[in-house]
């Protein structure tokens, strides 16, 4: 009920896109309905009044008229609606390709520093140069996750897929996140069922979705917790679950977890890594690959996130 | 012994890169030629006959992808294993320049100088 009333508080709607009330699409459609009531009462009793075709014409014409001019100005609305969020996905598109130049050159130099090709260093100096490799590292991280959203957004993610063996996938990224694993005091342990089909899936973007969803389960373990990942096979399907000790999600914010730059608030606190784009794009992707993804979270307990993918046909 | 060594020409327009590419490959016993632009990146691949180019792809004069078609269309480069190295991360790029002849493609922010060289190694000894 409220979800609905809010839609009908379309002044409020109109100021967040930032456009006056006679450019904004739903104030102007209300106002064609009620023209529209309007004139068909009207042109009834104007009908039943005069018994002369030309006056009913007339008005039947002038009423088109206006029909016509607002309907015009509805679509110059939606037009300018299209053209900023277009704009947005090309700023953030341009701004991140921009971003990766410079990117990349301080991230080599830091590695041609810190890999003492050219000079030794001192401990000191080790600490601080690896400190600005992982932030550079983290920040190209972030330019990839806003270009993936700004694609998904434009023309929806594409990928080449291909038939793969997913629990060397698995296992591979798990053998990457050991270290930061062990970092964070968390245990990582593996499981799967003998014999797991070939999935067909693109490559690359299926280890970014493994590797997000354990990042996650080690990142939100608080320190002290335990990571296992299963995959096993559910019907057609491949299903890969990641279970975590670790703080869990509120219930109240739970539906919200797959939308865009969500951040839940028991962990902003603690914890300010994070972008809040990893789920959204590991959604896309499995829901592209004709899979399914989701999670069951209690807080303070810990979450099971898992996704299934289609097993590749012979 | 000089001359044993194997050349690798890498065009670049972005002289941190550029730098950066030259001091470890030079570090790793190999001769690194350098090009700042696409069409001297031609120029210098045909006088010199490199073991490997990397390709940067947005470049000036020329850029990657009308070298990689001119190299692979001149009997003297066209042997020459390409890497494009670059930040355009797009499929369409990707599949663009593996249609002319790339041996591979990879996107620069994505890769460390360390990956970048394992690579170099792996398509020199195959």
């Amino acid at each position: 009920m409220k979800n609905f009333l809010d839609q009908l508080n379309f002044v409020k709607k109109c100021r967040e896109y930032h456009l006056g009330l006679w450019q904004c699409p739903s104030f102007l459609f209300i106002i064609m309905g009620t023209m529209n009531v309007v004139a068909m009462l009207s042109t009834y009793m104007i009908a039943k009044r005069y018994d002369n075709p030309e006056i009913v014409i007339i008005s039947v014409s002038g009423v088109s008229i206006i029909i016509f001019v607002i309907g015009s100005s509805i679509i110059k609305g939606v037009e300018q609606v299209a053209r900023a969020s277009m704009m947005k996905s090309e700023f953030v598109s341009i701004v991140s390709h921009q971003l990766k130049s410079p990117l990349t050159g301080m991230r080599w130099s830091l590695e041609l520093l810190r890999g003492e090709k050219i000079g030794e260093l001192n401990d000191k100096q080790s600490d601080y140069l690896k400190s600005a490799y992982e932030n550079v590292s983290r920040m190209v991280r972030l330019v990839n996750d806003l270009l993936d959203v700004s694609r998904i957004e434009n023309e929806g993610i594409k990928m080449i897929p291909q038939k793969i063996s997913f629990d060397k996938t698995v296992k591979d990224v798990v053998k990457e996140l050991e270290f930061f694993a062990k970092a964070n005091n968390t245990q990582i342990k593996f499981k799967s069922e003998d014999n797991i089909p070939k999935v067909y899936v693109d490559p690359i973007r299926a280890r970014m979705v493994v590797q997000n969803l354990i990042d996650n389960a080690i990142k939100y373990s608080s320190m002290k917790g335990n990571v296992e990942i299963e995959l096993l096979k559910k019907g057609s399907f491949v299903c890969c679950q990641v279970h975590d000790s670790g703080v869990g999600i509120p219930e109240k914010e739970q539906k919200k977890v797959f939308n865009k730059f969500f951040r839940s608030n028991n962990v902003t606190k603690k914890q300010t890594v994070g972008t809040g784009l990893g789920l959204y794009i590991a959604k896309a992707i499995i829901e592209s690959s004709g899979g399914k993804i989701g999670f069951t979270s209690e807080e303070g307990k810990g979450s099971v996130f898992w996704f299934s993918l289609p097993i590749a046909s012979k | 012994m000089e001359e044993n060594k194997q050349k690798i020409l890498i065009v670049e327009d972005e002289a941190t890169l550029q730098k950066t590419l030259q001091e470890v490959l030079t570090a790793e016993g190999y001769s690194a030629l350098s090009a700042l632009d696409g069409q001297r990146g031609f120029e210098i691949a045909k006088e010199e006959i490199p073991d490997l180019i990397l390709l940067d792809i947005i470049l000036p004069k020329m850029d990657g992808f009308e070298v990689l078609k001119a190299l692979k269309d001149d009997e003297t480069t066209k042997f020459i294993p390409v890497i494009i190295l670059t930040n355009l991360g797009d499929l369409n790029d990707i599949q663009k320049a593996l249609d002319l002849g790339a041996t591979t493609y990879l996107v620069k922010a994505d890769f460390s100088l360390e990956d970048v060289l394992k690579k170099i190694k792996e398509i020199m000894t195959s």
